[in-house]
């Protein structure tokens, strides 16, 4: 086996700036890290892996990514006027491959909400599918498979 | 010598619901949620899943009546039976996944087995049991069931009457939103499940509001378009809320979609241009897409089915009590035994919008559900007012009581089922 460090070097840093924008709530720097045809998906059972033909927790396309985070900015929404923070990590990255230019890559994700009924966690595996893009990357498609997903979780208003 | 015994009133759970409001404390007393599990979810019929979840010979779904934990399955002669998920020996769950296919049912502890229909077939060294243990005698101890329309219900009360006659005025508006699959036998797609710290009562509340919708789901509103925003302006429309009797309430919030086999000739909605170009492109007929269009939505009306589902525009809605303060639901999607791929795609696709954990309604409705456990424990004393629309009612073609759209007609009825269940 030949670690590719430098590959895995960028796609960390990449997705930490993935997640550092999500809990920093800059929505629309996230938006653009995505190419139009991408897909956000967080499936309800794991095993799937149609997601087109099974329902998901969220299925978002470009259009729903925007609908979905003026929804999240705009106030209207009772469940965001709190302002839910989040913290989130990442580990355990592992490329699995780097076909084509596009790099998947999985890793371990712990994101932590602070709800005022206590504090929240969401343990989940992510897939990721990135294609390089200058000396960065964009995003083709994320599947964040929460622990729980399959059995019950709560409501959320920002996202994973 | 005597000595006084300071006797502390107190009111029953029945004693707290009055004609136009309930007592807080409802939503949070333990003692009120033991005796409900009791006196309500052991003492009429519950849902526990619809036909398509356990849809071949040996299929499975677990489900709760209350708290206990009960297996829903098809055995090979196509019955479907609901049985305790407790082994007839030392007790333990002998199926835990959420649903599957077996060939039986194996206690994992000393592996005694149980037919899809919950007969004991075998166990090992049976010679301890020589002359002390019949088989015949020792089966996952069957509910009583029946069926309407696809849904399965369950009883724990002997003499409860037959599930068509608790039905009673529900039946007609079940058939109505049966019609969701645009032609094709409704079938389950899957389900959202989420728990919320609130009591059972107040999504059962929720279900029959329309009252909230501009406020609570504006941002959804926002999220579609114009010709969508207006459907959803319904609260000055023609709707209304009808008590059916037996705690269950009907909620017409979009009169021209309650028949879905009705005003097929209507111009197919823009936000559905898509859907009709692709079902026709594959071949369906004029009137084939038409019916599939008209459906894709979902119906214009809320059924409340007391005390734990309901039949929600699109999807069915099952409640499942946790504790006093915590309720777990599940947001069951719908779409066509064999309809088209875009057709059960396009279900899906609108589902996630709203409901669930990532909807865009349901974390709003959750909010303001959250909001009202917490409120209730502010004060010694305190009422849910329930009394919305009680000096305008009137009467509906079935002879009901009927109050508008925006009424709290729905949890009145509620209510007053639950009271008499409770003042057994």
């Amino acid at each position: 086996m030949k670690l590719d460090t430098q590959l895995l070097a960028d796609v960390s840093a990449f997705l930490n700036v993935e997640a550092d924008m999500l809990d920093n709530k800059e929505y629309s720097q996230w938006l653009d890290l995505w190419v139009e045809s991408g897909l956000y998906i967080v499936p309800v059972d794991h095993t799937v892996t149609d997601y087109a033909n099974n329902l998901n927790v969220a299925y978002d396309d470009h259009e729903m990514r925007e609908l979905r985070i003026q929804r999240l900015t705009s106030g209207e929404a009772v469940s965001t006027q709190m302002s839910q923070k989040t913290v989130r990590t990442l580990s355990r990255f592992r490329i699995i491959d780097d076909i084509d230019g596009v790099v998947r890559v999985r890793c371990a994700y712990s994101l932590f909400e602070d709800n005022v009924n206590g504090l929240r966690t969401y343990p989940a595996n992510i897939q990721f599918k990135l294609v390089r893009d200058g000396g960065s990357f964009k995003v083709v498609e994320k599947v964040v498979k929460i622990m729980q997903s399959g059995r019950h979780l709560t409501t959320v208003s920002y996202l994973f | 010598m005597t000595s006084k015994i300071e006797i502390k009133n107190i009111s029953t759970a029945a004693d707290l619901v009055k004609e136009d409001r309930v007592h807080k404390s409802l939503y949070s007393d333990p003692n009120i949620f033991e005796e409900e599990l009791d006196k309500v979810f052991n003492n009429t019929w519950v849902w526990v899943a619809h036909e398509s979840e356990v849809a071949e010979a040996g299929s499975y779904k677990t489900a709760k009546i209350g708290k206990q934990p009960v297996i829903v399955s098809r055995d090979r002669k196509k019955n479907i039976h609901v049985m305790e998920n407790r082994c007839r020996h030392r007790g333990a769950t002998v199926c835990e996944g959420k649903k599957g296919k077996t060939k039986a049912f194996t206690c994992p502890y000393h592996g005694w087995g149980y037919g899809l229909d919950g007969s004991l077939r075998a166990l090992p060294k049976p010679e301890e049991y020589e002359n002390i243990l019949d088989k015949k005698e020792f089966g996952l101890v069957q509910i009583r069931t029946e069926i309407y329309n696809g849904m399965v219900f369950a009883t724990l009360k002997e003499d409860m009457e037959p599930l068509e006659e608790f039905l009673g005025g529900a039946k007609k508006w079940i058939d109505l939103f049966m019609k969701q699959a645009g032609g094709y036998p409704v079938k389950t797609m899957g389900d959202h499940r989420f728990r919320f710290p609130g009591n059972w009562k107040i999504q059962l509340e929720n279900t029959t509001d329309a009252y909230h919708f501009p406020i609570v789901h504006k941002s959804f509103i926002t999220s579609v378009d114009e010709e969508a925003k207006e459907v959803f302006d319904f609260l000055d429309g023609e709707g209304f809320v009808e008590d059916l009797g037996n705690g269950h309430s009907v909620m017409v919030m979009i009169p021209e979609l309650v028949d879905l086999e009705a005003h097929l000739d209507e111009p197919i909605p823009e936000r559905y241009a898509d859907l009709a170009k692709e079902l026709s492109d594959e071949g369906h007929s004029d009137a084939e897409v038409r019916k599939l269009v008209r459906a894709v939505g979902g119906g214009g009306f809320n059924l409340n089915l007391f005390p734990n589902i309901a039949c929600s525009m699109a999807f069915f809605r099952n409640l499942v009590p946790i504790s006093a303060g915590e309720t777990e639901i599940h947001h069951i999607a719908i779409g066509g035994e064999g309809a088209p791929e875009a057709f059960n795609q396009k279900r899906m696709r609108l589902h996630e919008h709203f409901q669930g954990p990532m909807g865009f309604g349901t974390p709003d409705d959750g909010e303001a559900w959250e909001r009202v456990q917490a409120g209730s424990y502010a004060g010694e004393d305190g009422w849910i007012m329930v009394n919305r629309g009680m000096s305008k009612l009137s009467t509906s073609e079935d002879g009901n009581v009927k109050g508008a759209v925006c009424s709290e007609t729905g949890m009145r009825a509620a209510y007053q089922k639950y009271k008499s269940l409770m003042s057994r």
